[in-house]
C-alpha cells in the first residue's frame, strides 16, 4: 500500500528558503490514507523544515502543498491533523497535564462556548492511550522527558485527528517511553490514521513503518520500502550518505530511477 | 471601613481599584504566559502621548490615552509578527517616543510635565462618575474576552505553532490580547497610575503560579489576589494618607514574597512521595560509566525502584542508579 488512491496529504516540488539559503530544493512527498512514512535524513538535512512547511507553519517559495485535498492556503479542517512537534513552551511548566492536552481540542471547538462532555472525554481518553492518567493533574514540567513527550502525543491524539504529524518523537527519550509510542502508533495505524513521523533513525518504530522518505540536502534520495534503504542508511550521522547518492534534477522520476521503481507509478 | 464607603469619591476609588485589580492580572495572565511581562510598561508611556494631546486639545485624557496605547500596542505586534522589531529596538523607539511625545505636548499646551504626575502615579480619589462609566464598561469586555476565550488565548500564548495547527487565527488573537492590555493600561492611569499598572498586571500573576497549580487555577488565584490587594490598598491608604497606587503595588509585592515560601512548602511535599533527584549531572557533563551488559531489562514493575531522572528512568539497582542509555545502561 504505497500510495492510495486517497492522499491524505501531498507536497509537489517544494520549494522553501530560511535566511535567502534554500533548505528544500524541490521536495515531493505524499502520504496515503491508513499509510505511515517515515521521514528521514542527517542532521541538516531538512526534515523538519519540510513537516513545518507541509503544516504551514513556513512558507514556501515554490511548489504546492495538498492537504485532505484540498490546498493548503484554503484548507480550514484541521481536526482532521494532530501535530506533535519536538519542542513545545507548553512544557515549560505552569499547566496541569490535562490542561496541555486540551489545547488539542480547539480545532473542533467553538469560541466562548466551555469544554463539553464529549471534549473532555476525548481528552481523557488520549491522556489514558499514552498511559499518563495519573498524572492528570500534574504540572507538566515535573514530568520525565519522554513524559512529556507522551503528552504532546496525547495533545495531538485529543483532535481525534486522521493524520498524525510527529517531529522526531523517539529522540532523547528512553527505551519505555519508546515502546509506549510503537504502540500508540500500532493502535492508531490499525484504526486507519496515516502517520508521517520524522526520525534520526526507526529504531523502535521499524515494524510500523510502510514507507521511508529519506531527505539529504533539501532533496528526496530515497523514498520506498524501508528495507530498500540498506546497510549505507543505518545512521544518519552526517552527509556521509550524500556522496553515494547523485544529486536528483527531477526528483520525481529521479528518486523511482533510483530505487529501482520502489514506488508504484 | 463603613464611613469611607459614605464619601461618594471614596465609593468610586473603591469600585476603580476593584476594577483595576480585576482587569490587569486577567489580561496580565496572557502577557506573563507570553514572556512580555515589561509589554505594560511601555503601552503605559505610549499612554502618555495621548494623555498628552488630550491636555492639548481639552478632550478627556482616557478615551485618547486608550486610542494611543492601543494603536502602540498594534504597531508593535505587527513590528513583531513581521519580525521587524529586532533586538528590541523597535520597541525601545516606539515606548520613548511615547514618552517624549507626552512630554513634549504637556509641555506647549502650557500645563507642563508636572501635570503628568497625577496620570503617571494615579489619582483614585479624583475617579469621575463618567470615567468610572467607562472603567467599567471596558472592564466588562475585557473580562469576557479574557475569560470566555481562555482556551483559544492559553494556546496561543503558550505554543504559537500548535495552536496553528488547531487552525485558530493566531495573529488576531496576538493581537486581540496586546489591545486589550493596552486598555488596561490607559484605563489604569486613574487608579494606580501608568507607571505601577504594569506591576499589576505581573505580581499577582507570578504569586498566584507560586500557590496554585495549572493555568486556569492560577488565572483565577492571580483575579483573587489583584481584586484583595488593590481594595484593601485603596481602603487602606485613606486611612493612612498614602498614594493608592503605590500601596496597591506594594501590597501585591508583598503577597508575591508570601508566596515563595509556601510554594516551597507545597512543592516539598509534593516532592515527598518521588525520591529526590541529585544535581543535574546531565549539566555537568560527567562522563558516564557505562556497564558492559545487563542480563536484566528495567521496566516499570520490575522489581527494582524507578526514579525519574531528567528525561529518563533510573532504576535503583544494587545501590546505585541503573539508566537505559542507546543500548546499555549507565550506572550513576
Amino acid at each position: 500500500m504505497l500510495i492510495e488512491a486517497h492522499t491524505v496529504l501531498a507536497a509537489q516540488d517544494l520549494t522553501v528558503e530560511r535566511g535567502g539559503l534554500p533548505v528544500l530544493r524541490g521536495v515531493s512527498v505524499s502520504v496515503g490514507a491508513g499509510e505511515a512514512v517515515a521521514l528521514m535524513g542527517g542532521n541538516g538535512s531538512g526534515k523538519s523544515t519540510l513537516v513545518r512547511t507541509l503544516l504551514g507553519l513556513l512558507p514556501h517559495r515554490r511548489g504546492a502543498v495538498t492537504l485532505f485535498g484540498s490546498a493548503l492556503r484554503d484548507f480550514r479542517d484541521w481536526s482532521r491533523i494532530g501535530y506533535v512537534p519536538q519542542r513545545s513552551l507548553a512544557l515549560l511548566g505552569g499547566s496541569k497535564v490535562k490542561e496541555v492536552v486540551a489545547a488539542g481540542r480547539l480545532a473542533r471547538r467553538r469560541p466562548f462556548r466551555p469544554l463539553s462532555r464529549t471534549d473532555r472525554d476525548a481528552v481523557h481518553n488520549a491522556i489514558a492511550l499514552v498511559g499518563l492518567s495519573d498524572q492528570l493533574n500534574a504540572d507538566i514540567a515535573r514530568l520525565s522527558g519522554g513524559q512529556q513527550q507522551r503528552v504532546l502525543v496525547a495533545r495531538a491524539l485529543a483532535g481525534e485527528p486522521d493524520l498524525l504529524v510527529l517531529d522526531e518523537p523517539t529522540s532523547g527519550v528512553d527505551l519505555e517511553h519508546q515502546r509506549v509510542l510503537a504502540e500508540v502508533l500500532a493502535g492508531l495505524l490499525e484504526g486507519g490514521t496515516s502517520v508521517l513521523v520524522v526520525l534520526h533513525d526507526v529504531g523502535s518504530l521499524a515494524g510500523l513503518i510502510d514507507r521511508a522518505v529519506v531527505l539529504s540536502d533539501g532533496r528526496v534520495v530515497h523514498d520506498g520500502a524501508l528495507g530498500d534503504l540498506g546497510q549505507h542508511h543505518h545512521g544518519f550521522g552526517g552527509h556521509g550518505h550524500h556522496d553515494h547518492v547523485e544529486p536528483v534534477e527531477d526528483h520525481d522520476q529521479g528518486a523511482e530511477t533510483l530505487l529501482g521503481g520502489a514506488i508504484e507509478p | 471601613m463603613i464611613e469611607i464607603l459614605s464619601y461618594p469619591f471614596m465609593q468610586r476609588a473603591l469600585i476603580a481599584a476593584l476594577l483595576t485589580g480585576l482587569i490587569a492580572p486577567a489580561i496580565g495572565t496572557y502577557i506573563v504566559q507570553r514572556r512580555l511581562s515589561l509589554l505594560g510598561d511601555g503601552l503605559g508611556h505610549v499612554a502618555l502621548a495621548g494623555v498628552g494631546l488630550a491636555l492639548l486639545t481639552g478632550a478627556a485624557p482616557i478615551p485618547i490615552a486608550v486610542a494611543a496605547c492601543v494603536a502602540g500596542a498594534v504597531v508593535v505586534e505587527i513590528l513583531r509578527q513581521r519580525g521587524k522589531a529586532t533586538g528590541d529596538v523597535g520597541l525601545a523607539v516606539l515606548f520613548y517616543g511615547g514618552l517624549a511625545a507626552g512630554v513634549f505636548l504637556s509641555g506647549i499646551s502650557g500645563v507642563g510635565a508636572g501635570g503628568l504626575a497625577q496620570y503617571l502615579f494615579g489619582s483614585l480619589t479624583t475617579v469621575t462618575p463618567s470615567d468610572l462609566r467607562l472603567i467599567a464598561v471596558l472592564a466588562v469586555v475585557i473580562l469576557v474576552i479574557t475569560l470566555g476565550l481562555a482556551p483559544q488565548l492559553y494556546a496561543v500564548s503558550t505554543d504559537e505553532e500548535f495552536a496553528r495547527t488547531q487552525g485558530l487565527r493566531v495573529r488576531l488573537y496576538h493581537i486581540t490580547v496586546v489591545s486589550l492590555a493596552a486598555v488596561t493600561v490607559a484605563l489604569a492611569m486613574r487608579t494606580v497610575g501608568l507607571l505601577l499598572v504594569s506591576a499589576l498586571m505581573v505580581v499577582p500573576v507570578a504569586a498566584a503560579r507560586n500557590v496554585v497549580r495549572g493555568f486556569t487555577a492560577g488565572l483565577l488565584c492571580a483575579l483573587g489576589i489583584g481584586v484583595a490587594t488593590a481594595v484593601v490598598g485603596a481602603a487602606a491608604s485613606f486611612y493612612v494618607d498614602a498614594a493608592p497606587g503605590a500601596f496597591i503595588v506594594l501590597l501585591a509585592i508583598a503577597v508575591f514574597m508570601l508566596s515563595w515560601p509556601i510554594s516551597y512548602l507545597l512543592r516539598r511535599r509534593y516532592a515527598a512521595a518521588v525520591l529526590p533527584e541529585p544535581v543535574d549531572d546531565d549539566e555537568l557533563m560527567v562522563p558516564h560509566t557505562v556497564t558492559e551488559t545487563h542480563p536484566h531489562r528495567h521496566a516499570p514493575g520490575c522489581g527494582h525502584p524507578a526514579v525519574q531522572h531528567g528525561d529518563h528512568t533510573d532504576f535503583i539497582h544494587e545501590g546505585h542508579r541503573h539508566a537505559a542509555h542507546a543500548d546499555h545502561y549507565d550506572e550513576h
